[in-house]
């Protein structure tokens, strides 16, 4: 039953991806030529507001809907595997034109091709678990 | 009723994402859509190649359900909200496109020259999504998270970690666009 509400959150999710064009190779294209305050404004508002939330929610002690405390763990402080994999994941970003989310919002939207990218996508997270431990982190 | 087939502003659409990632943490789950790469490996049996897929993928079923969702809001989205309209881009940005070939700036949702569905016939189309793809896949799982996990949430959690990401994926986005794109297109 609860997988309903994860459902509709990713429902709400895609929804908001394909209709603020943020799934839209175009859109990606014009945000790394600086062209267009759109995909800055996106983020930009996004996190405004997320950063009240996380505040308010560890101020307040503010609990899950079942009561249980939310916990926030903080990442491995670390310089290389987020420089290096952010870059190889900008380069991948701004080819593909989709990350994550909206490659998968894409292919309900029908735009068959996507299939590809997300076949892509799969195939460059078995290569890391592969080459895992030979990588700088 | 003439809204809804309107774009989503980004004043509206950024904050609708705060509300996703708020409704997960509420819900407590974290925001993370490349997470379910590895959890799909894992399932398709990439966990008889190497450790980093032993993991109880059955436990990130919630972030499947997310996925599954984003894949019909997509549906949704396209057939009963006028989704895949065609975004108002920068004429400039249009003019760019055409000189390196994209014809179908500014008159699609997506570039027909990398998503319509004669790609599928065009080696070097199949190529760069493949590509394109497979650094997206690598790259998020080298860097731990994507752009929600990093950009939205990291950020919004104040994580220095989560800036060297989203800093990492601007200098490889502007690499790609500034100094590859006139190589390959």
């Amino acid at each position: 039953m609860k997988g309903i509400v994860y459902l509709v959150i990713g429902i709400f999710f895609g929804i908001v991806m394909l209709k603020s064009e943020a799934a839209s190779w175009f859109r990606i294209y014009e945000m790394f030529q600086f062209k267009a305050f759109h995909m800055y404004g996106i983020i930009g508002s996004a996190l405004a507001l997320g950063v009240i939330f996380i505040q308010l929610i560890k101020r307040y002690k503010i609990k899950t809907f079942n009561g249980e405390q939310i916990h926030f763990t903080d990442k491995n402080k670390s310089v290389y595997r987020y420089l290096f994999g952010g870059i190889i994941f900008g380069l991948g970003w701004a080819l593909a034109g989709a990350c994550p989310g909206p490659m998968f919002t894409l292919l309900g939207a029908g735009f068959f091709p996507i299939i590809i990218v997300i076949l892509g996508a799969l195939l460059g997270t078995w290569f890391y678990g592969l080459l895992k431990n030979k990588l700088p982190h | 009723m003439d809204l809804i087939n309107q774009p989503l502003p980004w004043y509206i659409a950024g904050p609708l994402i705060a509300i996703t990632m708020l409704s997960l943490l509420l819900v407590g789950k974290n925001f993370g859509m490349s997470s379910n790469l590895r959890t799909m490996c894992t399932a398709l049996g990439a966990d008889k190649t190497c450790d980093f897929f032993c993991f109880d993928w059955k436990g990130q079923r919630w972030n499947l359900l997310v996925m599954l969702g984003a894949v019909i809001g997509g549906f949704i989205a396209v057939n009963y909200l006028s989704g895949s309209n065609t975004p108002e881009i920068n004429p400039e940005v249009i003019n760019n496109l055409k000189v390196l070939g994209f014809e179908s700036a500014g008159s699609n949702y997506l570039p027909l020259e990398l998503f319509g569905t004669s790609v599928f016939s065009s080696v070097k189309g199949i190529f760069i999504l493949l590509i394109g793809g497979i650094l997206v896949g690598f790259g998020a799982r080298y860097a731990g998270g994507c752009t929600s996990g990093h950009a939205i949430s990291g950020l919004s959690n104040l994580q220095l970690p989560s800036l060297i990401a989203v800093i990492g994926f601007f200098i490889g986005g502007l690499v790609m666009v500034h100094l590859i794109f006139p190589l390959i297109f």
